[in-house]
């Protein structure tokens, strides 16, 4: 597509940017079907995901052994890390041994998704496409307002939107804010910070793609094939960079997801 | 430019292909149904197991050090006590040592003293017979030269005899009334 799109663009007005369209690729089931119409690119990545995940710890706690293997110990450290930094410590040594499991899916999930974007040739990270972010905030939405209810009984929403200790004339405002920021804009927020990352890095580097193809390829000037240099290395910085946002958007994904769980568990709100 | 609007209408990033909720949801829910139902446990036997492994190890690892230190004190006192036993030999041997040695100088002495008491006896013995020899020799010796100086033979032996002891005897009171002046 950017093929198509570029030779228009020198003939025309220069340079034009690729759109968002062009991430999409064509569907793999119906063969090169319109992107949307049937099994895609994306797809494949999520369940392959689910298999890499799924065999690499059953794999890595296979063996149970007391002094770990170099695999098992990769295991226990993923492990570790998503139940003592982010489940102790936010929920707290009271309940979090049960969310655990939820947190480690969420991290891990997350994470493989969002690496394939630094892996070449697989280059998409799952999350950039609006669907599968958009689900799984709302699994997490339908599961933290379910623990709370669970907990608290219906009485919970109240707890939610009514803060203690403020004076009657206040909470005419305060009420409505707790609303919208609790149970409208908190599962948008959830989901498009992580689809907003994912989706921009992509972009940036299909962006710093075509540029380079636009200067070095499609110019005669040798002066500005060379500046296509700069693009590759502002290009490069960027996906390490974007590789960085992988790693943390992962970890603030399920940090959030962790503080909601506790949200709905804690007493006061 | 209507190409673009078309395409900006078209490709509104923010709506999600469904097909894409339905995959990755049940995406989701196996891995969380699998995590739930191998992996978390898994894990989490791992630890219970290395929690009882270490806390079983450090009470293994006391009662190991409470034997040490028993069986230091037992052979501490082991060797107190076989000091003591030493001590004790060594003494014991001292005194049977000084008891043989004054055995020995005993039984030495009486030897000495036997030894001495014969030596007198059979000294005495030839004493007595060189007395007695010489008694006999004198006396003839005497005799020849008192015959040759009177010229006179003595032969006659109770003569000379009696002659040689008076001689004697006269000697003998003259030595032992010299020995007592």
């Amino acid at each position: 597509m950017i093929a198509l799109a570029l030779p228009a663009a020198t003939t025309g007005e220069g340079f034009v940017p690729p759109t968002t369209d062009e991430l999409h690729l064509p569907d793999v089931l119906p063969w090169a079907a319109d992107y949307g119409t049937g099994v895609g690119k994306q797809m494949i990545l999520v369940l392959l995901s689910v298999v890499i995940i799924a065999w690499f710890f059953s794999k890595a706690a296979k063996k149970q052994a007391l002094v770990p293997s170099k695999l098992q110990l990769v295991g226990e450290m993923g492990y570790g890390l998503v139940r003592d930094s982010i489940g102790k410590d936010i929920i707290g040594q009271r309940d979090f041994l049960k969310f655990v499991p939820l947190l480690f899916t969420v991290f891990f999930f997350v994470l493989v998704n969002n690496i394939y974007g630094a892996i070449p040739l697989i280059q998409l990270p799952s999350f950039s496409h609006p669907g599968s972010a958009y689900v799984l905030a709302g699994i997490i939405y339908v599961l933290w307002i379910t623990i709370g209810i669970r907990k608290h009984g219906i009485g919970y929403f109240k707890m939610v939107v009514v803060p203690s200790g403020v004076p009657w004339p206040l909470l005419i405002i305060l009420i409505p804010i707790e609303i919208i920021s609790n149970f409208l804009v908190r599962p948008i927020t959830h989901s498009l910070r992580l689809f907003a990352t994912m989706m921009a890095g992509h972009l940036i580097v299909l962006l710093a793609g075509s540029g380079i193809e636009y200067l070095l390829v499609l110019q005669d000037n040798i002066f500005l094939q060379a500046t296509s240099v700069l693009v590759l290395v502002g290009g490069v910085a960027m996906y390490m960079l974007e590789a960085l946002i992988m790693v943390i958007q992962a970890y603030v994904f399920t940090l959030l997801t962790a503080i909601y769980i506790q949200g709905a568990l804690a007493d006061e709100h | 430019m209507d190409q673009i609007v078309i395409l900006a209408a078209e490709g509104n990033p923010l709506l999600p292909n469904p097909w894409e909720i339905l995959v990755t949801g049940a995406g989701f829910a196996v891995l969380l149904y699998i995590v739930i139902k191998y992996v978390a446990p898994a894990f989490e036997k791992i630890y219970t197991q290395r929690v009882e492994a270490i806390e079983g190890g450090l009470a293994k690892a006391e009662t190991a050090q409470a034997e040490a230190n028993a069986a230091l004190e037992e052979y501490k006192q082991q060797l107190v006590d076989s000091r003591a036993e030493a001590n004790r030999i060594r003494e014991e041997a001292r005194a049977e040592g000084a008891q043989i040695l004054a055995d020995l100088k005993e039984q030495a002495a009486a030897e000495s003293a036997r030894i001495t008491a014969q030596a007198h006896v059979q000294i005495e013995a030839e004493r007595q017979a060189a007395t007695v020899a010489l008694r006999a020799e004198v006396g003839t010796l005497a005799a020849d030269l008192a015959s040759r100086i009177v010229g006179e033979s003595l032969a006659d032996n109770a003569l000379s005899s009696r002659v040689v002891d008076r001689f004697l005897a006269d000697l003998e009171a003259s030595d032992s009334a010299g020995a007592t002046t």
